[in-house]
């Protein structure tokens, strides 16, 4: 899903560069410990590793094939900033090198595949860590969950920008509900390969996959007498800094949403376009063409947005919002991670 | 266990290919003599030689710097996006100038054509648009389409087809090295430049490891069935990570050996002088004002 030169509107595509810069400068910061011990080879190589999986299609019925995106299995395997870092690395590749996704589009594809989906893909594994059993075969099926909601979130932020910055006017709802249930489908693909690799590497290198830290149980060591001494499996980096370091870019990324929304329906206001045009031209006609999916809470955002078309803007950026909140709140629901109990 | 040794700079031999490229070309530009003892292959067709993406032929577009080339063709880009939706006399000033620039980037047609097919999902797009766009709809030879559907999409097909060319120019008259080295030179951050390079150098190692074990599960007759496929697919990318990963740690031990001290060295690159600027720039200004002449008339 690469989004090619013109689909956006070029302050779109500006503002989206400039999100995305700020992500990926925070993700550079963050990972530049990491990057001076482990040296640039190892991310090249995982970079180059994405490159290559990306190029594996797999059907996902009527005719049509969808590829790994590899957000959330980067984020599971080497950690959230060195994934953003390494999807960043592919998409540069890709649209220098093999003019997959406009010059122009670059900021809106590192936003949506490298910063959406590894982000999105990263909560949910790590909430969904938080719930599942702490155990090594945990973190490939949380891995799953994270690439089953990265791709349809992604392609719910194409949605959101799409409305604010597109070119052509499309009912926002629509193509909401055309993208999910493409996404979801495609979603599907990503978390059965994700879940899959995951679990070919924690089988023969379990030390080489991030999320696996913490999911070891201590060992606990009773000697002769009957005292207990737990011995904690993992020693580096406790519960801590990880988490500061998921909220940072978290507040990037939702900045970065809120000044997409505002900057852009600020110009769309000023001179009518696309989207007051689809407000106004469409009246009760196509309400009646949606009934066919009302059942789906999906129509009501369509509904919805059909008045306001800000709205729908703003229900897709909710969508993943409420994602990432519902995930955050399980996990902290379910309590923190025993750290050497 | 096979140690790969520390990357070597890509930009050599494509240099020394470069020039064997524009002696063949028949283009009697001063050619300097070939390094003692460098094999010198006679080229048997008379297409173009290729270092990976990178079309080995001389002409003004492959001879301005690489820096100067991505900023000139993301403007010409962005100056094309910048048209109105439907203003097609712009357009196609737009997309003369683009092909001017694919003409004097001397790229072969068929060439340029084929790298053009990863466009295909955007014309998939493109067409189905008048078909989901809202809006006044019209009655062409029996469908029922939008009218804003229809200009819209074509508008789209029209800017994404000359990014997509742009794209292909620069990647078509620029080596990965020249392109990285200019990253550098546009103050791209350094660790970044770096984990490129890292992965240009070995994209097509592990495509080629990919490939082979596809091969190999072929060879074990793995994965009739689409679920058993995917199943098989994914055993591969899984190993293809572990095998990716102990390779980056084998290459970056070998450069601890050989004097890695933490900061990668930059590429090295020349300035671009103020002509090659103005040469690189013009086009894309032409194709700014184009723009925004056709912005105002709108």
């Amino acid at each position: 899903m690469h989004v090619p030169d013109g689909f956006l509107d070029l302050s779109t595509s500006v503002a989206t560069a400039g999100v995305s810069a700020a992500a990926v400068a925070t993700a550079l910061r963050r990972s530049r410990t990491e990057l001076d011990v482990v040296g640039p080879a190892v991310p090249g190589l995982v970079s180059a590793f994405v490159f290559a999986v990306q190029m594996v299609n797999f059907p996902v019925g009527a005719g049509t094939s969808g590829h790994l995106m590899g957000g959330a299995l980067a984020a599971a395997l080497v950690g959230p900033a060195t994934a953003v870092v390494c999807l960043t690395v592919v998409l540069v590749v890709q649209a220098l090198l093999f003019a997959d996704g406009g010059l122009t589009a670059l900021g809106t594809n590192v936003l949506l595949i490298a910063v959406v989906t590894v982000l999105v893909g990263h909560v949910v594994t790590r909430g969904a860590l938080r719930v599942l059993p702490r155990r090594p075969g945990s973190v490939a099926v949380a891995a799953a969950l994270g690439g089953l909601v990265s791709v349809p979130a992604a392609a719910l932020v194409f949605v959101g920008l799409y409305a604010v910055g597109g070119a052509v006017p499309v009912d926002p709802g629509t193509l909401a509900t055309a993208m999910l249930g493409w996404h979801v489908l495609i979603g599907v693909g990503e978390a059965l390969i994700t879940g899959a690799v995951v679990s070919a590497v924690v089988a023969s290198r379990p030390d080489l996959v991030r999320s696996l830290r913490g999911t070891r149980r201590d060992l606990v060591v009773v000697d002769a007498e009957g005292r207990r001494t737990t011995v904690p499996a993992t020693v580096d980096e406790p519960a801590a800094p990880a988490r500061a370091g998921l909220r940072r870019p978290l507040a990037v990324a939702l900045v970065a949403c809120a000044v997409v929304a505002g900057g852009v329906s600020l110009l769309a206001s000023g001179h009518p376009d696309g989207l007051e045009h689809v407000a106004g031209v469409v009246g009760f006609g196509d309400a009646a063409r949606d009934s066919a999916v009302a059942a789906s809470p999906l129509a009501d955002y369509a509904v919805a947005g059909l008045g306001s078309p800000v709205a729908v803007t703003v229900a897709g950026l909710v969508g993943v919002a409420v994602t990432a909140l519902l995930a955050g709140g399980a996990a902290r629901a379910v309590g923190r991670r025993r750290v050497g109990a | 266990m096979r140690v790969t040794g520390a990357p070597r700079a890509p930009g050599r031999p494509a240099r020394r290919a470069r020039v064997a490229g524009a002696a063949s070309a028949g283009r009697s530009s001063g050619t300097p003599p070939l390094a003692p003892g460098a094999p010198v292959l006679l080229p048997v067709s008379r297409a173009p030689r290729r270092d990976g993406l990178h079309v080995l032929v001389a002409s003004p577009v492959h001879r301005l710097p690489a820096h100067a080339k991505v900023v000139a063709l993301t403007a010409l880009a962005a100056g094309v996006v910048a048209v109105p939706t439907g203003a097609w006399a712009a357009l196609a000033a737009c997309g003369l100038l683009v092909l001017f620039v694919v003409a004097a980037s001397r790229l072969p047609v068929g060439l340029v054509a084929r790298r053009m097919v990863v466009e295909t999902p955007v014309v998939v797009f493109c067409l189905l648009l008048p078909l989901v766009a809202t809006g006044p709809r019209v009655d062409v030879l029996g469908l029922d389409l939008a009218r804003d559907g229809l200009v819209g999409g074509a508008t789209l097909l029209v800017k994404a087809t000359l990014g997509v060319l742009a794209a292909v120019v620069l990647a078509g008259t620029t080596s990965a090295r020249d392109l990285l080295a200019g990253l550098d030179r546009l103050r791209v951050p350094r660790p970044m430049v770096a984990v490129l390079t890292f992965a240009v150098r070995y994209a097509a190692v592990l495509a080629e490891e990919a490939r082979r074990l596809q091969v190999a599960r072929a060879v074990r007759g793995g994965g009739d069935g689409r679920l058993r496929q995917l199943a098989a697919v994914a055993a591969g990318a899984g190993t293809l990570f572990v095998r990716g990963y102990e390779r980056g740690e084998r290459v970056q031990r070998s450069m601890v050996v050989r004097g890695w001290t933490g900061t990668t060295p930059a590429l090295a690159s020349a300035p671009a002088t103020a002509r090659q600027w103005a040469l690189a720039l013009v086009v894309p200004a032409a194709a700014v004002a184009v723009a925004v002449v056709a912005r105002a008339a709108a």
